[in-house]
């Protein structure tokens, strides 16, 4: 039973900016109610910032803090060696929070520190494919031949030239305790995991897949739907790590052709125009199946 | 409103912002073929949604729903519609 007055008493209250549909905001409410109270949160400039606390009002009922772009890890680094030293890390979860820019091109060093001091924070990357918040830039998790303003679609371009960086399994080299990918169409799944995330003690990451509706172009009520189709194409494989070896995988129980995730979307409207654009979606199709096959997804 | 020196914001004051005024459409949930699966409260990226497995009655809160129609989209019996706001 869930009134209407416990609405409005969650961790991460309604009332911000998001867009209409914005799966991150679904995510980061679902993951809160799973962290609780006892959660100190430290963010890097991005979408979360930015639609979360806008001043003088702020969504968070928990003390967060943001600082720079790149720094979300080493201000979270801070955080828990100052809880340690002073006797009051037991029971706290430090919580450091980015977006793919912030976390895979920005933030990397800052991260790749902070796993390799195992430092007992859970880091949780929310993925939305670009720098969403600054105008749809292309990042380093953008997928190949999306459109976005630094790789645009044209005469002589599909997009995106370069497949997504493999972000969870530079994690995984670090050999950190547990590495996750989870995703808004999964929320069930997404809540187990940051669960066991909250249990382990040491560096953890969580890499979450969270569709954007202006920068993937689509109607907002097609968020979930997307976030769905990316798993059971084998695009967004799910899977759970320890150290360096993969735990466990979200099997795919239909496979699903690549086009029926890109049709939906307006950042891959450039690949359905002509017979160039169909070796394009073959592309993405081999990446699906070469996901499937290394995560033994089938 | 009171706020503290420094680029402080007091916890959960951006319940002041009503996004309500986000939407076009509204949901209207038909309590007809519900099965209380409570998805809708779930996929709500605003968190709105409210209501009981048991008695099968849901609702929202039109100050703060930004009409996204995810609901709509995601519940498995089609339970839930859009109407039109008229302003």
């Amino acid at each position: 039973m869930l009134t209407k007055e416990e609405t409005h008493n969650g961790i991460f209250t309604m009332g911000h900016t998001a867009c209409s549909g914005c799966a991150q905001s679904m995510s980061v409410k679902l993951i809160m109610e799973v962290l609780g109270k006892n959660t100190i949160a430290a963010t890097s400039t991005g979408c979360l910032e930015v639609f979360s606390t806008r001043y003088p009002e702020s969504s968070w009922r928990i003390p967060w803090i943001h600082s720079l772009f790149e720094n979300s890890a080493a201000v979270a680094s801070g955080i828990e060696a100052a809880l340690k030293i002073t006797g009051k890390k037991d029971g706290i979860t430090v919580l450091g929070q980015g977006g793919d820019g912030g976390t895979a091109d920005i933030g990397i060093q800052a991260l790749s520190g902070m796993f390799e001091r195992n430092q007992d924070i859970l880091y949780i990357c929310y993925d939305n494919g670009a720098y969403m918040n600054t105008g749809y830039q292309r990042s380093g998790l953008t997928p190949l031949n999306a459109y976005t303003t630094t790789s645009p679609s044209g005469k002589e371009s599909f997009g995106n030239s370069r497949p997504k960086k493999y972000m969870p399994e530079i994690a995984m080299a670090h050999r950190i305790p547990y590495t996750a990918v989870a995703s808004a169409g999964y929320p069930l799944d997404l809540q187990k995991k940051v669960k066991k995330a909250k249990s382990i003690k040491g560096a953890k990451y969580l890499q979450v897949d969270v569709p954007c509706v202006p920068g993937w172009k689509y109607e907002p009520r097609y968020s979930v739907k997307l976030a769905k189709l990316a798993v059971q194409t084998g695009l967004y494989p799910l899977f759970e790590a320890e150290y360096d070896k993969i735990i466990s995988v979200k099997k795919i129980s239909r496979k699903v052709p690549v086009e029926e995730y890109l049709k939906l979307q307006g950042r891959f409207k450039h690949l359905f125009k002509d017979e160039a654009g169909k070796a394009e979606i073959e592309k993405i199709q081999n990446i699906a199946d070469e996901n499937i096959a290394r995560y033994a997804l089938i | 409103m009171d706020f503290k020196i420094g680029i402080i914001a007091m916890p959960g004051t951006a319940l002041l912002n009503k996004t309500g005024s986000f939407a076009n459409e509204n949901p209207v949930f038909k309590h007809e073929k519900c099965t209380g699966c409570n998805l809708c409260i779930y996929f709500c990226p605003e968190g709105v949604v409210y209501g009981d497995k048991k008695t099968k009655i849901y609702d929202y809160d039109v100050d703060y729903c930004k009409g996204c129609a995810i609901c709509v989209e995601e519940c498995p019996v089609n339970d839930i519609e859009m109407i039109l706001v008229e302003k």
